[in-house]
Formats: structure tokens, sequence, C-alpha cells
């Protein structure tokens, strides 16, 4: 396995080369850097093991925006190689394994992470409890996608990225025509950061289900965390499909197996159908918290509350079941007869019914309200447009007749986009923005953040709106170079200026943060935006307990209630306080995730002692856990009282 | 009032391009909207019923958003009413749920009968098969009626249903010609079948257009119509010029690579069926009545 990574990178191209050197460097300068401020103790207690909601969201949100800065060079390098007819920047091969890892890490190892960050900040402070239902298990299921993340990446400088798209049809990403690592390193990084997600879903299903504050009845729940249940019941009847898909791919090409080879009485249509009953409810996985996000911000900055609070709930539910019925739209050309592919059209656009309903609700909640156009607004003024545009090409792609011609074309791209990053890049954004005050104590600086909010959302336009029309021209997905003929030579060069635009505006977003930890507005009030729900009662950064005492809810927006009704002080009065329980930091999820690791890398290169090595550092964190008396520890009423107090 | 040239300039070039969108049966470029035979305008004209009726629900969305962002602004001194507890109406939500829904039905009615109308041969006329088959990374066209082969090109009668039998030695592909319809998947050991039919003479391009790897983005081939007694001489041509297609040579193109277009008078009688039961068709035949 040594030669051949040694011969992978001697053989490599000098970008790839150049990578591997830069990866390297910047290794020795963390370890240097931590070494040198002594740091190492406070990331090991304060953050390796810890066990707190908040912090590991944060850990989400830096991963995610990290990946984010991957995806989107590999987006540049995509759309440089496309700028012109008969480009020589990039060759087939090399095209071929960024396009790959572009949507693979967006999908997964941005949009996932990105929400898990707003989920795990959020939930447990908007229902008024102390933490996640299994605090140790969130902490697994972080380092689960933390090393699943970390896998997938160093594909690329250890033996080559996965080339087959994130989609992997077999036969392409089976042994026959795949033989590298590439794609087990697809397989396998995806299956370890995949079981960290449905660990997530359960957690926070049995959060929200009985970790309420008293009071909070289902129907006072706030709209995004209404969002997330919706998203977590998805998450648990979807992943599973994924992880079959998975594990049978990874059998064929590790184990011999032939559930998707053509031979031996293999059938890739299995695949195909399985990818899409997880892929389809995935892109609901992403967009439903969003929805909530939205509900939030557009209340709040509407000085309002929610229009028609029963039709988004009734609406989200619905998305998320029907969302489950319409898989078969990705393929409505792998010829499965008229009946089917009428029911999934119809299925399909039937979708929409719900999100539009949705969209009206949130121009309602508008409507005679107060607009402040603060950063989260603005993106989610900017959502609506793009969104509906983007749900209206997905209804016309949903219908078969229409699709016929679509699939495979650069409409999808276009409409994908405008629905990932209108939809729920735009959200968590701006759930982002909303946040961040809760989350760090200051605001982010609001000028930056316009041009950042301008530069991507004009950006946006420029880039994918030719794509529509580069679709309509004939132009197919996932080709690394077209001749001039085909006319698709200026439409092309547009939309590569486009995607540069939306390059700066991701590095104002940079600068923007670098800058606001030095010199961005501290927030001292806990409620900078005259929030409405329970987490801007609490001072900002939350205590780790989050709450002093458990607030008791006596309607929907409870906090905006405590407000107008002056009932602040019954919510911190220091006399009735009782110590506090809570969960004790572990160092096992780390060394969990560590434990896949290493077996997940033994395997992509068949080395069977090394996934030995691994699976069994598994099981022993596993019967560690089960075995260890750890009963958690309590703060007492003076420590709360001193928290409080400073 | 004096106009630069350059904002001149622009303005043409904003103007036309939106032109561009509105009329883009206007430009040969927009093949999509360019249909050349009655399966491809069957779709075509689905496309824009489609794009009307979302448009129902997506102009008016926009136009409230507009209006509603700029008169409730929270702006000192800003007289529109201010109703912070309006939070229900029972029409309204009849409104935007009865709207969307009758919206989908109609699309709906549509959708279900041009899906089961695009299964059917488009004309009465008798048809001709075209046997396809997706190789890394050319296309092979085989005429089972008159015995030729071809790579990378074929020719079809105008005014003539073409039913188009497709397979796969090779990853899944897709077969595309857009002015003459949507496509169809090509898998290995599976056959899959597509009507089309050309009913003005002409070239149209025709894709692969699922991704199979390096050489995907080559993967391009031509559907040459001409009338019916100029097809038939193209088809004596080829018998009596074009050499023969071997097993040997087909085993040279099955390889993966980017050739020309080739022609050939003959092929093995059994090449068909053996590529599709060496990819594993042989397990279909027994209890499985594909597609
Ligand atoms: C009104 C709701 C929507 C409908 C009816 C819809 C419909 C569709 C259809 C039919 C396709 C397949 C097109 C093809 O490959 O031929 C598709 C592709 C896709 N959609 Fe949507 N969509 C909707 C909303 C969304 C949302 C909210 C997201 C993500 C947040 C999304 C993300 C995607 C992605 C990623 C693909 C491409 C998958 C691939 O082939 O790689 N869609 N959509
Ligand atoms: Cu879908
Ligand atoms: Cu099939």
């Amino acid at each position: 396995m040594f030669n051949q990574l040694v011969g992978y990178l001697r053989e490599a191209d000098p970008l790839i080369q150049m990578s591997a050197v830069a990866i390297v460097f910047t290794l020795i300068g963390i370890v240097a850097a931590l070494t040198y401020y002594r740091k190492w103790g406070w990331l090991w207690r304060e953050w390796i093991t810890t066990v707190d909601h908040k912090k590991i969201g944060i850990m989400y949100l830096i991963c995610a925006l990290l990946m984010l800065f991957r995806g989107g060079v590999d987006a540049l390098l995509m759309r440089t190689q496309l700028a012109f007819p008969g480009m020589n920047f990039l060759d087939a091969q090399h095209y071929n394994e960024i396009f790959t890892t572009h949507g693979t890490i967006m999908i997964l190892f941005v949009a996932m992470p990105l929400l898990f960050a707003m989920m795990n900040i959020v939930v447990p402070l908007q229902i008024g409890a102390r933490d996640v239902a299994f605090p140790f298990l969130n902490a697994v299921s972080f380092w689960l996608f933390f090393f699943g993340a970390l896998l997938f990446n160093l594909s690329f400088v250890l033996g080559g990225s996965p080339d087959a798209g994130w989609v992997s049809y077999p036969p392409l990403a089976e042994l026959s025509h795949s033989p590298g690592p590439g794609i087990n390193y697809y397989v396998l990084s995806l299956q370890i950061s995949g079981i960290g997600s449905i660990a997530t879903g359960i957690n926070f299903i049995v959060t929200i289900l009985k970790m309420r504050a008293p009071g909070m009845t289902l129907m006072r729940m706030p709209l995004f965390t209404w969002s997330v249940l919706a998203s977590c019941i998805v998450i648990i009847f979807a992943f599973p499909a994924f992880t079959v898909a998975l594990a049978l791919l990874g059998l064929d090409r590790i184990a011999g197996t032939h559930f998707f080879t053509m031979q031996h009485g293999g059938n890739p249509m299995m695949y195909v159908n399985l990818f899409w009953i997880w892929g389809h409810p995935e892109v609901y996985i992403a967009i439903l918290p969003v929805y909530g996000i939205f509900s939030e911000v557009v209340s709040t900055f509407s000085r309002k509350t929610i229009f028609g609070y029963k039709s988004m709930v009734i609406s989200l539910m619905l998305i998320s079941v029907i969302g489950y019925f319409v898989w078969v739209h990705h393929f409505f050309t792998m010829g499965a007869g008229p009946g089917v592919n009428s029911f999934f059209s119809v299925a399909s656009m039937a979708v929409g019914i719900p999100t539009g309903v949705k969209v009206f609700n949130w121009l309602f909640t508008m409507f005679r309200g107060r607009i402040r156009l603060t950063l989260p607004m603005l993106w989610t003024l900017a959502f609506i447009p793009c969104f509906a545009i983007g749900g209206a090409t997905g209804v016309m792609l949903a219908a078969a007749p229409g699709d016929y011609q679509f699939h495979n074309s650069y409409v999808v791209i276009a409409h994908f986009h405008q629905t990932l990053i209108g939809g729920a890049v735009f959200g968590l954004l701006a759930g982002m923005y909303y946040w961040w005050p809760k989350m760090f104590g200051f605001k982010l600086n609001e000028t930056l953040g316009k041009w950042a909010f301008w530069f991507f959302n004009i950006g946006f336009y420029v880039c994918f709106m030719p794509q529509y029309a580069l679709g309509l021209m004939g132009m197919t997905r996932r080709v690394y170079t077209y001749p001039a003929e085909t006319g698709w030579g200026t439409l092309n060069f547009v939309s590569t200026i486009g995607a540069y635009l939306m390059g700066i505006g991701f590095l104002f977003i940079v600068v923007q943060v670098l800058y606001s930890i030095r010199y961005g507005e501290r927030d001292t009030t806990g409620d900078p935006w005259d929030g409405r729900t329970l987490e801007w009662s609490l001072p900002s950064p939350v205590p780790h307990y989050n709450f002093a005492q458990i607030p008791t809810v006596h309607g929907r927006d409870a906090w905006w209630e405590m407000k107008q009704q002056r009932k602040e002080d019954s919510l911190f009065s220091t006399k009735e306080l009782k110590p506090i329980h809570m969960p004790n930091n572990s160092a096992l999820p780390f060394f969990m995730g560590l434990a896949f690791f290493v077996a997940g890398f033994g395997l992509v290169f068949n080395q069977f002692m090394i996934a030995t090595v691994g699976l069994i550092g598994v099981v022993v964190c596993m019967l560690w856990r089960s075995l260890e008396k750890d009963t958690g520890h309590w703060i007492s009423v003076d420590e709360i009282k001193q928290m409080e107090a400073s | 009032m004096k106009k630069t040239g350059i904002s001149s300039r622009l303005k043409h070039v904003f103007f036309s391009s939106v032109l561009l969108f509105l009329l883009p049966g206007c430009s040969d470029r927009f093949v999509l909207f360019d249909p050349a035979g009655p399966v491809a305008h069957t779709e075509y004209r689905f496309i824009v019923l489609s794009a009307i009726l979302v448009s129902l629900v997506v102009i008016p969305v926009l136009g409230l958003l507009i209006y509603i962002v700029i008169r409730y602004r929270d702006r000192p001194g800003n007289q529109a009413p201010y109703q912070p507890n309006w939070t229900d109406s029972k029409i309204l939500e009849v409104i935007w749920w009865g709207i969307p829904i009758l919206i989908v039905a109609i699309l709906g009615v549509f959708t279900v009968r041009d899906t089961y109308a695009l299964t059917r041969p488009p004309t009465n006329q008798k048809p001709i098969t075209i046997q396809v088959v997706s190789l890394d990374w050319k296309w092979m066209f085989l005429y089972p009626d008159s015995k030729i082969a071809t790579v990378n090109y074929c020719e079809i009668p105008t005014g003539v249903p073409v039913q188009f039998v497709l397979t796969a030695d090779a990853p899944m592909n897709s077969f595309w010609v857009p002015q003459l319809g949507g496509q169809m998947y090509t898998m290995p050991g599976m056959e899959m079948y597509l009507w089309l039919q050309a009913d003005r003479p002409g070239v149209y391009d025709g894709k692969g257009a699922n991704f199979t790897g390096k050489g995907f983005a080559h993967m391009n081939f031509q559907v040459v119509a001409k009338p019916k007694s100029e097809f038939e001489s193209w088809v004596k041509k080829v018998k009596a010029s074009a050499p023969a297609l071997t097993n040997e040579k087909y085993n040279q193109l099955v390889k993966p690579s980017i050739v020309n277009r080739q022609s050939y008078s003959s092929y093995p009688t059994s090449l068909y069926q053996n590529i599709v039961d060496k990819n594993g068709g042989k397990y279909w035949h027994t209890n499985h009545e594909h597609h």
C-alpha cells in the first residue's frame, strides 16, 4: 500500500503534488502553533472531549465552512475549465475527480454539517432543554462525520479521488471500470459519516419529543424545531437505504460479491433505486430545517407572529412524507413504463404544493409587519425569488414528458443549484448570521456582510441563469469540454464570471468573520434582534448548562410573550435555583471516530490487518462505554449564581 | 438625451438576450425549442405548457415580494398598517392551498396523457428498427432489416417512426437526440425501447447524456434524416462499398477509445444478442420480461 501511495504521488499532476506539500506544511504549522501557545490541553478539554451541544454545533460549523471552501475551489476549477470551448486547463480524469468530490462534499460535508450545526446550537435552547437527549451519542455523531470527511478528503493526495460522480452508479463504479481506491474512499467515508447522521436523526427526534420545557406543547413549538423534527424523521427513514446501497457496493468492490455487477445475476438498477430512495429525501433533509430558519427570521424581523402556523406545520410534515415517494423522478428514462412514471411525476409535482404554501405564508408574515433589512433578513428575502424559480423548474422537471428532454442536461444543474444554494445555503447563511451572536457573543459586521451578500447574489444569477439556456441548447452535464461549433462558449464564459463573483462573495464572508472577531459589536443583552423564542432569553454566549432554571412556557413565541408581560424576573429569579446535573466530557467519541477511520482506511486499500485493528478499536470503545460508570456531575447553586452574575 | 456607445451597446445585448429567452424558436441553437419530429414536438408543447402553468405561481410571488418589502419596510414615518397579531385568515389559506393544487391537477392530467402517448409509435407509418449499442466511448448502430452497421452516426428516413432498441456494452449511458425527442438509458444486459421520428430532413446532433468516464464528453453522434428514397440508396451504397464488421473488428471497437464515423456492410447475425447476453441479459430471459 505504501508503495502504491508513493507511486501515485510521484506520477500525480503538479497541482496534487503541491496540495500534498501544502497540507503537510499546514499540519506542521498547526502543531507548532498549538505547542507554542500551549493550547493542546485547552483543545482537548474544551473541544475534542466535549459533549456540549453548543460546542459540537460550533465544530460542525467550522468544518462545514472549511469544506465549503474546498468545494468552492473545486467549483472554480471546473468553471475555469468550461469557460472556453476546447480548454486545456484540466484533463478529463482530473475534471471527473473534481466534479465528483465537489458534489459529494457540498451535499454531505457542507449542507449536512451546516444543518447539524444549526440543529445542535439552537434546538435545545429553543425548547428549553439543558442538552440533547443523548449528549455522548451526539459527540460520537460529530466525530464520525469528522473522520468520514477526513477520509474522503485524503483521497485527493493518497491514491486518487473517486471519479464516478456523486451518484457513483455501477457498473461504472464497480471494480471492472474503476479499479483504483477512489470509489472505495467514497463508499467508506460516506458510510462512516452516514452512521453519524442516522444517530443524529434519532438523537434529535428524542430530544424534541421528550425534552421540551413544561408548557411547550407540540403546537407551541417554534417552527425551526418543527422543521428539524421533520428533517430528522426523513433522516431515519432515508439514510438506511443509502447505508445498504453503499454496503452492497462496498462488498462488490472489496469482497468480490455481485450485487450490482452485470454478471452472476447482479442488477445495477437496484443501486440506482436505493441511491435515490435516499438521494431525493436527502435534498429535503437539507431544505426542511432551512424552512424553519426562514420562519424564525421572517417573524423576528417583521416584528410579527408567523402567519398560518398550522399550515406551516402541516406543510412541513407533508413534504417529509411525500418527499419519500418521488425518487423515480431521477431516472424516468430508465424504462419504468408510463404508469410508474405518471405516478412519480404527479407525486413529485405535489411536493410543490406545500412548498408554495410556505412561501405565501412567509410573504403574509411580512405583510402588515415592519421589515428590518438585517443580514439574516436579506438572505431570507433573496431566498424567496431564487427558490420560487428553483421550485418551478423542479415542477417542470418532475413531469416525465419534459424531463425526457431536460434530464442529464444543464437545466438540471441550474435547477438544483438554485434550490440548494438559493435554498439551503442562503438559509444556512441566514441562520448563521441570525444565531452568531448567540454562539459567540458578538455580531458580524453588517457592511462587509452586505458586500458579501451582493457579490454572492449577483454572482449566483450570472452563474446559473445561463445554465438553463445551456440546457435548452442541449449541453449535457459532466462534460469536461465541448467543441466551439456547439455555440455554448459565450454563455459558459458568462457563467464562469458569475462563479468567480460568488467566490469573491465568499471571501468577503471570511474577511467579515475575521474583522468582527476583533471589532464586531458585542452582544451584552443576549437578545440583540429583539427575538421571540427562548434562546434569546439567555445570555450570549450561553452558559454550558443553558438555563439556570428551566422556563415554563405559556404560548408560541414564548420569549416574546414573556417580554410583553414583563415576566423576565420570573425567569431569572435566583431564589429557587437548584443544583444542575450535567453529563461528563468523554474522549471515547473521538477515539471511536479514529478507530472507524483506521478501519475505513484499511478497507480502502484492501489491507485487512489495518481494518481489523480499527474494527477492534471500535468494539473496545463500545465495550468501554458499556462497562464504565459515568453518572455525570452536579453544578452547585453557588457556581450557577457566579456564572449568571458574570 | 445623449447615450454613450457602450451603454446602448449594453442595452442591445441585454434586450437581445431577453428576446433570446422569450422567442427561442428564432434561434436554431436552442435545440429543445426547435423540434424536428412529432416526439420532440409533443415534449416541446408540454414544456411550454408547464412553464406557463408554473409562472402562474412564480410571477405573483415575485410581485407580492417586491410590493411587501417596499411597503412594509421599517422606516421612520412609514404609514402602512402594522398588525403584529394578525396571524390567520381562512380565506387566504384556502386560496394558496387551492391554486397550487389546481395547477398541479391540470399539469398532472397533461403529464399522464403525454407520458402514455410517448410510449406509442408517433405515427401509423410502417416503422423501422435500429439497434443501438453504447460503447466506451462511441455509439454503434445496427440495422436488423438491411444488416448494415454504422458507428457514431446513423441515417433514418423522414416521416417514418423509428424504433430504437437500446443496450450497452459499457457502463450505462443515455441516448439523446434533442431535436427528435427525449432520451432513454442504454444499460448493459438490458433492452430499452425509444420511438423517434424526423419530419424534416437534416443532420441532428445526438449525444451520450449519462456519464461514463474519461471519454464521455466525446460521445457525440449524428442522426441524418433524409427522404425515404435517398435513405434507401444510402443503405444500398453502404451494402455495396463498406467493409464487413467481423467479430474481431467488434472486439477492437469495444475497447475504450474515441473513433470517427464508420460504416459496415454487414455484421455477424448473433452480434446484438451476444452483446446483451454476455452482459447479463441471459439472467433476464428466463423469468423477467423487462420493460
Ligand atoms: C418543488 C420541489 C422540487 C421538485 C418538484 C424537484 C424535482 C426534481 C427533479 C424531477 C429532478 C431530477 C431531474 C433530472 O435529473 O432529470 C431534480 C433534481 C435535483 N434536485 Fe430537485 N426538486 C425540487 C426541489 C429541490 C430541492 C428543495 C432541492 C435541494 C435542496 C433539490 C435538489 C435537487 C438535486 C441536488 C438534484 C440533482 C440530482 C442529481 O442528478 O445529481 N430539488 N429535482
Ligand atoms: Cu429528487
Ligand atoms: Cu433496465
